[in-house]
C-alpha cells in the first residue's frame, strides 16, 4: 500500500526524524491558509498523487507571495498530471502540500529495502539526489552505498555514520545524517513498510538534513496490525476494481485486453495470461482467487470481472489444491445466473474433486464449454473472443 | 530413494485443528503419509482424525520421534510457529501458509541461522515423493513414482507440471514447491544441490516467475555444477513493469526481475526453456531423448 508524501512526513514527524514544514490542502482557499501558518517567504505548492516525477511534471510550484500561492493552488488542483509512472492516463491531482521552502546546499538519496539475497533489509544511500536510484547504479554504481541490517540489532550508529561518510555528507553535519537515518530505519521496521525512498535528503544553508520528499510502501500482509496506517489509504488513487477485488480477498489486476480471467494461484493466473497472449489473444486482467475461495468469493470475483466493459469472454482456469473444484463450479454457476451472463465462457477444471466439479457445470444447462488443459482452453477463448 | 521426504518421514501438523488444516490432514492420511501428531495449543489430550493432539511442538516430538512439521497456522501466528519447529530441533518444516509479514520472515531466518532445520516455504504447496508421503496441499492423484524432480516457485504450476510428466508416462522423484515470497527457506540451488546428489533423479524441471534474481542464481549454479538434464519455465512473461502479480515476490521493478532475463539466464546455463505452461512437459521429454534417458525415465 501506497501514502502520500505528506503523510509520509507526518510519520517521520513523529518519529523525530527532520523534515520541512508544511501543511496538506485540499482547496486554493486553504493553501492560503496553510501559507499564512508557515508564514516563510517561499512557500512550495507541491502535487500530492502516487507517482514520482511530479517536479518534472509540472506539479511542483515555487510561490513567493500568498497570491501565488492561491493561483498555484488553482491551477493544480482538478488537473491531471501526466509523469512518467502514472502512464498516458495520468492521475488527478485532489490534495496539495504547502510547504515551506528550504535554501538547498546539495541534494542526497537514502533508502530501505529488503534484499532477497540476504533475506535482510538494506539501506543504500548516494550523493546522487534527486534522480532515479536505478539510473546511479546503472551508471555509477561506485556512488551507491548498501548497509546489511541484523534484524537483533537494527541498524547501529556506526553503520549510519559509516553510510554518511561514504555519501560526502560534510564531516560536521554527519552525526544529524545518522540521526536521520536511524530514525528511518525505526518507521521502517515498526510500521512494516518495505521501501522507504528518501529522495532527495538535502542538506540546507542553515546546517539541516531533511527529508524534501518522502516516498512509502508498506506490506500489504503486515497492514491488519496498522490501523494508522490503513487509516492513510486513499482510494482515489487505485483502481476502483482492484479496491472492490481486495475487499473480498482476491488479487486483482486490471490490463489492456479483453479476455477475462479467473485463476487459482498467482504462478498459474500469470500463466495462463502468457498462454492467452501466446495464442494471439489479450488478457483482461490477472485474477487469482486464492486458496480459501467460497462460491460467494468466485461470483464477487466475476462481477468485477464484468465491470470492465472491455471484456469480450472469461475464460477460468483452475487447478484445485486448497481449492475444490466442486466450490469453483457452484460459484460459476450462481455467478452466470445472477449476472445473466452472454459473453462466451471457457472453463478448464482440475485437482481436489474434480469430477464432482465437472458434473456441477454440465447440469447446470448452461453454456459453458468446457477444455481439457490450459492451452486448449486459452485457444478456445481466443477463437470465441474473435 | 528421493529426496527430503520418504515413506518413513513422521510428520506433526501444526495448527491441525483449523477447517484448512483438517482436511488435508484427511487427505494426507489417506495418500498414506505418517502423520503422527498434531499440535494445537490448549487443544493437548484431543485427538483428531486419529491423531493425537499435542499443546506444544516439544511434546509432540518427545511423545512421537516426529521428525518434520508441515503449517496450516493463520498468517499473523505463522512466524512462530516455524519458530517452535526449528527449536525443536526437526529436520524440516513445511509452511503452506500465505500473507505472513515479510519482516517476521526477516526475523525467521536470522533466528534459523546455525540451526538444524530446514524450512521449505512459506505460501508453497508442500513436498511430496509420490507414492510414499504427501505433505502439504498439493492433489496426490497427478503424481506417479519415477525419477524427475520437479522445484517451483508456483502451486499450481507445479500441478500442471506434474500432470503434464504423470500423462506423458514420466514419473517423478520428489516435487517440491519452495513458494512465491520474497523471503523464504529453500531456493531452487537447495533443490537442485539434493536432486543432483540423489541416484534416483535423472533430471529435473525449474519454475519461476517474474521477480527477484533467485531463478538467475540457479541458472548460474546449473551450469558450474548440475550433472543431470535440467528444464525451465518462466511465468509472468506478458506481466507489466510495477505491478505485482498477486505472489509478494512477483513483481518486476527498475528493470530487475524481467522473464526476459531469466529466459536468458536459463538459454545460457544450456537449459531447454518451456515457451509456455502447456509444453513443459514436452520440453522435459525433449532434454531426457537428447541425454539418452528417455527409457530410464519413461515410467508408465
Amino acid at each position: 500500500m501506497n501514502i502520500h508524501e505528506y503523510q509520509g512526513k507526518q510519520l517521520l514527524r513523529q518519529y523525530g526524524v527532520a523534515v520541512s514544514n508544511g501543511i496538506v490542502a485540499f482547496s486554493p482557499e486553504e493553501a492560503v491558509k496553510a501559507a499564512k501558518e508557515l508564514g516563510t517567504s517561499v512557500i512550495v505548492v507541491k502535487a500530492q498523487i502516487h507517482a514520482g516525477g511530479r517536479g518534472k511534471a509540472g506539479g511542483v510550484k515555487i510561490a513567493k507571495n500568498l497570491d501565488e500561492v492561491r493561483e498555484y493552488a488553482k491551477e493544480l488542483l482538478g488537473k491531471v498530471l501526466v509523469t512518467h509512472q502514472t502512464g498516458p492516463e495520468g492521475k488527478e491531482i485532489k490534495r496539495l502540500l504547502i510547504e515551506e521552502g528550504s535554501d538547498i546546499k546539495k541534494e542526497y538519496y537514502v533508502g530501505l529495502v529488503l534484499d532477497r539475497s540476504t533475506s535482510r533489509v538494506t539501506l543504500m544511500g548516494s550523493e546522487e539526489g534527486g534522480m532515479d536510484i536505478e539510473e546511479v547504479a546503472a551508471n555509477s554504481p561506485e556512488k551507491l552505498f548498501y548497509e546489511e541490517i541484523d534484524p537483533v540489532v537494527g541498524l547501529t550508529g556506526f553503520q549510519a555514520r559509516r553510510m554518511a561518510f561514504n555519501m560526502n555528507i560534510p564531516a560536521k553535519l554527519v552525526n544529524k545524517a545518522a540521526k536521520f537515518m536511524l530514525g528511518l530505519y525505526q518507521v521502517y521496521k515498526e510500521k512494516d513498510a518495505s521501501i522507504v525512498e528518501i529522495n532527495p535528503l538535502v542538506v540546507t544553508a542553515d546546517g539541516d538534513v531533511l527529508a524534501l520528499d518522502a516516498k512509502f510502501n508498506f506490506d500489504g500482509n503486515a497492514l491488519y496490525r496498522h490501523q494508522d496506517i490503513l487509516e492513510m489509504r486513499d482510494y482515489d488513487e487505485e483502481d476502483p476494481k482492484e479496491i472492490e477485488a481486495s475487499k473480498y480477498d482476491l488479487s486483482y489486476i486490471s490490463l489492456d485486453g479483453n479476455i477475462g480471467c479467473m485463476v487459482n494461484g498467482a504462478g498459474l493466473a500469470m500463466a495462463t495470461m502468457d498462454t492467452i497472449s501466446y495464442y494471439g489473444g489479450s488478457p483482461a486482467n490477472f485474477l487469482d482467487v486464492g486458496g480459501g475461495a467460497t462460491a460467494e468469493k468466485v461470483t464477487e470475483a466475476f462481477k468485477i470481472i464484468l465491470s470492465d466493459k472491455n471484456v469480450k469472454g472469461i475464460f477460468v482456469n483452475i487447478f484445485g489444491g486448497i481449492m475444490k473444484c466442486d466450490i469453483i463450479a457452484e460459484g460459476v454457476i450462481i455467478a452466470a445466473k445472477e449476472l445473466g451472463l452472454v459473453v462466451p465462457l471457457v472453463v478448464r477444471l482440475e485437482g481436489t474433486n474434480v469430477e464432482l466439479g465437472k458434473k456441477l457445470l454440465n447440469e447446470s444447462g448452461l453454456n459453458i464449454v468446457a477444455a481439457d488443459s490450459m492451452a486448449d482452453g486459452a485457444q478456445k477463448i481466443v477463437n470465441l473472443v474473435g | 530413494m528421493s529426496i527430503y521426504i520418504n515413506k518413513d518421514t513422521k510428520v506433526i501438523v501444526q495448527g491441525i485443528t483449523g477447517s484448512t488444516a483438517l482436511f488435508h490432514t484427511k487427505q494426507m492420511l489417506e495418500y498414506g503419509t505418517k502423520i503422527v501428531a498434531g499440535v494445537t495449543p490448549g487443544k493437548g489430550g484431543t485427538e483428531v482424525e486419529g491423531v493425537p493432539v499435542f499443546n506444544t511442538v516439544e511434546d509432540a516430538v518427545k511423545a512421537t520421534g516426529a521428525n518434520v512439521s508441515v503449517i496450516y497456522v493463520p498468517a499473523p501466528f505463522a512466524a512462530d510457529a516455524i519458530l517452535e519447529a526449528v527449536d525443536a530441533d526437526l529436520d524440516m518444516t513445511i509452511c503452506i501458509t500465505e500473507h505472513i509479514p515479510v519482516l517476521d520472515m526477516v526475523n525467521v531466518r536470522r533466528y534459523m541461522e546455525g540451526k538444524k532445520t530446514r524450512l521449505v516455504g512459506p505460501n508453497c504447496p508442500g513436498v511430496i515423493t509420490a507414492d510414499e508421503c504427501k505433505i502439504g496441499i498439493m492433489p496426490g492423484y497427478i503424481n506417479t513414482k519415477g525419477h524427475v524432480g520437479v522445484v517451483s516457485r508456483s502451486g499450481t504450476l507445479t500441478y500442471e507440471a506434474v500432470l503434464q510428466l504423470t500423462d506423458a508416462g514420466i514419473g517423478q522423484s520428489t516435487s517440491v514447491g519452495i513458494g512465491g515470497d520474497p523471503v523464504n527457506g529453500t531456493n531452487f540451488i537447495d533443490v537442485l544441490k539434493e536432486f543432483n546428489d540423489d541416484p534416483d533423479t535423472y533430471a529435473a524441471v525449474m519454475i519461476g516467475e517474474i521477480g527477484g534474481t533467485a531463478e538467475e542464481e540457479a541458472a548460474a549454479w546449473i551450469k558450474e555444477n548440475m550433472t543431470k538434464p535440467v528444464i525451465g519455465f518462466i511465468g509472468g512473461q506478458t506481466a507489466p513493469e510495477g505491478k505485482r502479480m498477486g505472489h509478494a515476490g512477483a513483481i518486476i521493478s527498475g528493470g530487475q526481475g524481467t522473464a526476459e532475463g531469466k529466459i536468458k539466464a536459463m538459454e545460457a546455463a544450456g537449459m531447454k526453456v518451456a515457451a509456455t505452461p502447456s509444453v513443459i512437459g514436452a520440453t522435459l521429454i525433449e532434454a531426457i531423448k537428447e541425454a539418452g534417458i528417455y527409457d530410464s525415465c519413461k515410467t508408465h
